[in-house]
């Protein structure tokens, strides 16, 4: 199951110095990854980063065990324009490989499907992986769609405007009547720079920019860019700061996946459950909003702990809240199993194989509707998740149905683990001040999101300061499973199985 | 006279009611609030204040069809009796002409959709055209039954004549042509489960799809037409399953405001608890509502 072995054992949340990071050359390098993803790792982060030094760039992997909480780093240097592509051996680092080549104007040799990933210009002036102008701003949108020729085929163009108040996201579908033989999505117009300005912090917007990678994980991301500091900087946050951020990112994913299942119902026109799941989603951001005044719970998680203590008056009404919630939330979800007309339209819909699910590296609700077993809470456990375990849960049929019931399940695990939290809650204090971070040091942070997997990884420089900050979100892994959830499917279905992936853009955009 | 004046109020002012009840009953069912009952008829005051915009890219088909699409309802709504009054207007045969006015009306619709060379109103039209082409045979097999049961081939006389004694000799018939008339009318009319009239996403609608580009007034004829259109098919419905007769002519207009109230109650409740059908399923369930007016026919020839 380990990977090979000349890579860097590394841990979630766990600084090392950058050195201890080997540099591979090529052969070398591509074979641990192939290696390491035949003996079943996933490819959790791979990115370039350009030092100081004339044209090269190096590329940084980071692999993730199945099993025993174990991460494996390794790098390499690419001088010249191009590196032979891996997707083709292994899928799993495609969008990753795309990313480098429009980033830093390298062209992956043998990629499949390059095309650009959110149309920013090259961080090397001059090289372009796609020969473009260096000079002008690339326009979003504009490259070659996949085209399905034929005199009956025909293809639907949605966005990026779409028709209710959602991201911008461009859609392609090649259709022969009603059928889907292929979807491609092309987002970056949520781009906004947010990993260029990170460089150089932690500075006093940094916390800012990671509540808003992605609005709807708010905790999620500050938790990793929480445990990325604490890491560096050697700090320990107390227990009641661990709990309550488990408290808060429990509750986040409670909100977001009744939100979710509401919004399934709201999409194939079942009233009851579409209302009353709108609604109670607004009764768990509330909670949130007991704990720190945000709804989404902005100001609460802040490096060394949370910003904000829960007094027993407070836990007692939380607790209350929790229980009407949640058995509002019950009834209003368990209509969805009894319809059958609701099923019918559940079941079946936009399939995803295990196989798929694999060779993509899907994460998160997704991919455990595949039956994927992967959740950091349970795999790569930091703070109150190494102490209080959380079962995994998880389907088989990788539909639409298998992703809402896997969320259902989700639901009642979450709601038990705060209930159980906030009933024992640790006494101290919440916030400790983290010192300062340590010069050229390198961490990975996992945090399970509602969404799935978030990873952040943070190098430091010899002034301590970041001098590369990379965040993936779920959704980066995930939108191409979407794309082949639809292929062969009614193009009538495309708005359920996007809600039931429920993707974010901003977080893919960054 | 007066019943006439009388029905062509009803005609022209009734039908956005319907869609405040079907709205406060789904309202009802979710726990909320919900619109006011005369919602409808305030955004259709709001659409008729506003001004158009017209692309560049269509031709008078686009502006005509909203236009075509409420007179032909409205005529189609002088053909059908409501209650036990008579139609203002009444022929032999009128059924068919009954029948292709909603054909003339959608034809517009469907090339004014067309007109705009989008591609999501291109598909909502072929989905359109292919649903009326199945719910045409069911709406015929229907008038066949009451046709058989009368003897006569106007609207007026078919509804008239067998009722409500019709009941006691063809009453199987008559249920399944009921049960056959409902799906025509939910489909036609792009309710729930065969469409989502209140859904925002443009790749599932079918009716609402046709007519995402028109805005103001035409926009405002098109929900007023298609209101009407629920309201003819609804009294049409109404006259077969509820044939109820006081003897006082104006106690019967209040029946049959009542009925028409209580069935955009029973659509409201449909809406309510169920989900949509896949939308590859909606020709089966068309085809259900053929077979069953056909049955009604055969039970009749027995």
């Amino acid at each position: 199951m380990s990977a090979a072995p000349q890579l860097a054992t590394l841990r979630n949340g766990v600084a090392r110095a950058r050195r201890e990071i080997p540099d591979l050359d090529w052969p070398q390098f591509r074979s641990a990854i192939l290696d390491g993803v035949a003996g079943g790792a996933y490819v959790t982060a791979m990115f370039g980063h350009m030092p100081n030094v004339d044209d090269v760039v190096e590329i940084y992997v980071v692999l993730a065990d199945r099993e025993g909480g174990q991460l494996h780093g390794a790098k390499t240097r690419v001088c010249g324009d191009v590196f032979p592509s891996l997707t083709p051996e292994c899928p799993q680092v495609h969008l990753f490989e795309r990313e480098i080549a429009e980033q830093f104007g390298l062209r992956p040799e043998g990629h499949p499907w390059l095309k650009p990933v959110r149309f920013v210009k090259s961080q090397r002036a001059g090289h372009d992986a796609w020969g473009r102008s260096t000079s002008e701003q690339p326009l979003i949108g504009v490259m070659n769609f996949y085209r399905v020729e034929g005199e009956e085929v025909h293809e639907v163009a949605v966005g990026p405007i779409h028709a209710g108040v959602i991201e911008p996201g461009h859609f392609r579908f090649q259709c022969h009547g009603e059928h889907v033989f292929h979807l491609e999505i092309s987002l970056g117009y949520q781009h906004r720079g947010v990993e260029r300005a990170l460089v150089g912090g932690p500075d006093k917007r940094t916390i800012h920019y990671m509540e808003t990678l992605a609005g709807d994980t708010t905790i999620g991301h500050a938790t990793a860019y929480c445990q990325v500091v604490e890491a560096l900087a050697g700090c320990k946050p107390p227990a009641r700061a661990q709990v309550l951020r488990g408290v808060a990112l429990e509750l986040e994913r409670l909100a977001n996946h009744t939100g979710d299942l509401g919004a399934l119902a709201g999409d194939v026109g079942f009233l009851p459950t579409s209302s009353y799941c709108g609604r109670l989603r607004g009764d768990f951001l509330n909670m949130t909003a007991r704990l720190c005044g945000s709804r989404f719970g902005r100001g609460l998680v802040r490096p060394g702990g949370v910003a904000f203590d829960a007094d027993g008056t407070r836990t007692e009404e939380l607790l209350k809240s929790l229980q009407t919630a949640m058995s509002d939330v019950t009834s209003a979800v368990g209509l969805l199993w009894d319809s059958s007309s609701v099923m019918s339209r559940f079941e079946d819909t936009g399939k995803v194989s295990l196989e798929v699910c694999e060779e993509l590296g899907l994460v998160g609700p997704a991919a455990r509707a595949c039956g994927a077993e992967g959740d950091i809470r349970n795999d790569f456990p930091l703070g109150i998740y190494r102490f209080s375990h959380i079962p995994v849960s998880t389907a088989n049929t990788g539909d639409v149905f298998a992703r809402a019931y896997v969320r259902w399940l989700e639901i009642q695990r979450s709601a038990d683990f705060v209930r159980e939290q906030l009933q024992m809650l640790a006494g101290g204090t919440t916030l400790t001040t983290p010192g300062e971070l340590a010069a050229d040091s390198f961490v990975v942070s996992l945090v399970e999101g509602w969404r799935g997997k978030i990873c952040h990884v943070a190098m430091t420089d010899e002034r301590r300061r970041i001098t590369r900050y990379k965040v993936i979100d779920p959704s980066f892994h995930n939108w191409m499973g979407l794309a082949m959830a639809l292929r062969n499917q009614q193009i009538s279905d495309f708005p359920l199985c996007n809600k039931s992936f429920n993707l974010s853009y901003c977080g893919h955009d960054l | 006279m007066s019943h006439i004046i009388v029905h062509i109020v009803l005609i022209l002012g009734l039908p956005p009611l319907l869609l405040g009840v079907i709205g406060k009953t789904k309202a009802l069912f979710a726990g909320r609030v919900g619109p006011p009952l005369f919602q409808a008829y305030y955004d259709l005051a709001k659409l008729f204040r506003k001004g158009s915009v017209f692309s560049t890219t269509t031709t008078w088909v686009f502006r005509a069809g909203p236009i075509v699409g409420l007179v032909t309802a409205l005529l189609a709504g002088m053909l059908v009796p409501l209650g036990n009054h008579s139609a203002p207007v009444s022929f032999s045969g009128d059924l068919i002409l009954f029948a292709y006015l909603f054909a003339l009306g959608r034809f517009f619709t469907a090339s004014a959709a067309l007109d705009t060379g989008s591609a999501f109103e291109g598909m909502g039209a072929a989905r359109e055209v292919t649903f009326s082409c199945l719910a045409e045979p069911a709406l015929f097999f229907g008038f066949l039954v009451l046709a058989k049961l009368s003897g006569s081939l106007s609207l007026t006389g078919m509804l008239d004549g067998p009722f409500p004694k019709g009941w006691g000799v063809a009453g199987a018939s008559l249920v399944l042509v009921a049960a056959s008339l409902f799906i025509v009318l939910l489909v036609e009319n792009s309710r729930i489960p065969f469409d989502d009239p209140n859904t925002h996403l443009e790749l599932t609608m079918i009716h609402e799809v046709m007519v995402l580009d028109h805005s103001g007034p035409s926009l405002g004829m098109i929900l007023y037409g298609a209101s009407v259109k629920l309201f003819v098919m609804g009294a049409l419905l109404m006259r077969i399953v509820a044939p109820f007769e006081s003897g006082n002519a104006w106690v019967d207009w209040g029946l049959f405001v009542a009925g028409m109230l209580a069935l955009a109650m029973v659509i409201g409740v449909v809406e309510s608890v169920m989900a949509r059908f896949r939308l590859v399923f909606v020709p089966t369930f068309l085809v259900a509502a053929c077979l069953l007016s056909a049955f009604g026919i055969v039970l009749l020839l027995r």
